[in-house]
């Protein structure tokens, strides 16, 4: 255990998140896409962050990959049905993306917020201590979360579901 | 669990800032490049768990767990967007038969 596991993580990270974008076949992108989300849990748990490390795992890697894997199964698509964009416009969103992190990092620089990270309080990202803040200062934003969840419920089956043809 | 958390003492802030972005702006590249809609969205979910990622390095930084807190919300967020999205990109297969997104171009100028 020392620092350079963070660091390896991170490669790691940026690595299959590359994977992602650059793999040829849609299915292929979203098992890298799980490998990426299973950096971050290992990030979140570097950061003593246990509660958001079990949500990532369950919620991400669980529930919405297997949504992605289901539609990418149901809808069939077959590695080259869908083509790629002409190279110059390919070129020229790579470039669009370096500029960005050109410009975000130039900015941080400025920032001077490269003082070492340190945890200050062990169980600040334990259960105990998020539900406290959760279920009192946040009540309001997650009870709308539960609406919004509903509502997202509703919608995806209205949408989904096929057009059931008005006889009259 | 003690020595693993030590194991991000003396890792600067400024790395997880460099990190996210990275991260964050290969999701942009990926909106940019690819026409598959899912592959799209997939880059949509990078960009989300970069943000994620730095507001829980923040969130230890100054030890407040609002931003944990908004991890969270943001998660319930994105599950919501997938849910609906991923219905949308349903609907627009069994219309056109392709999830291309250069075929839905109806509404370009």
């Amino acid at each position: 255990m020392s620092i350079s596991l963070f660091y390896f993580v991170a490669f790691l990270s940026i690595f299959f998140a590359l994977l992602v974008i650059f793999a040829k076949n849609p299915v292929h992108s979203v098992l890298y896409l799980i490998v990426t989300f299973f950096t971050f849990t290992i990030h979140y748990i570097l950061l003593n962050a246990q509660f958001l490390a079990i949500v990532n795992f369950i919620v991400y890697m669980g529930a919405i990959m297997v949504l992605f894997l289901f539609v990418l199964m149901l809808l069939n698509l077959n590695e080259g049905s869908i083509g790629s964009k002409s190279n110059l416009i390919k070129m020229i969103g790579v470039i669009a993306g370096m500029c960005l992190i050109i410009t975000l990092v130039g900015s941080a620089r400025v920032l001077n917020a490269s003082e070492p990270l340190v945890l200050q309080t062990q169980d600040l990202g334990l259960v105990k201590n998020l539900g406290k803040v959760l279920f009192s200062k946040f009540l309001l934003p997650f009870e709308v979360s539960s609406i919004l969840l509903l509502s997202a419920m509703v919608g995806a089956v209205l949408l989904a579901k096929k057009e059931i043809k008005q006889v009259k | 669990m003690e020595n693993v958390t030590q194991a991000i003492q003396g890792v600067p802030l400024n790395h997880y800032i460099l990190l996210c972005t990275i991260i964050f702006s290969i999701g942009v590249i990926g909106v940019l490049i690819r026409r598959n809609a899912i592959v799209i969205f997939m880059s949509i979910e990078l960009m989300l768990n970069a943000v994620n990622l730095l507001l829980t390095a923040f969130s230890v930084q100054h030890n407040d767990p609002s931003g944990q807190v908004f991890v969270f919300f943001i998660m319930a967020l994105a599950a919501a967007e997938v849910a609906v999205g991923l219905a949308i990109i349903v609907m627009i297969f069994r219309n056109t038969n392709s999830t291309d997104v250069n075929i839905l171009n109806k509404l370009k100028w």
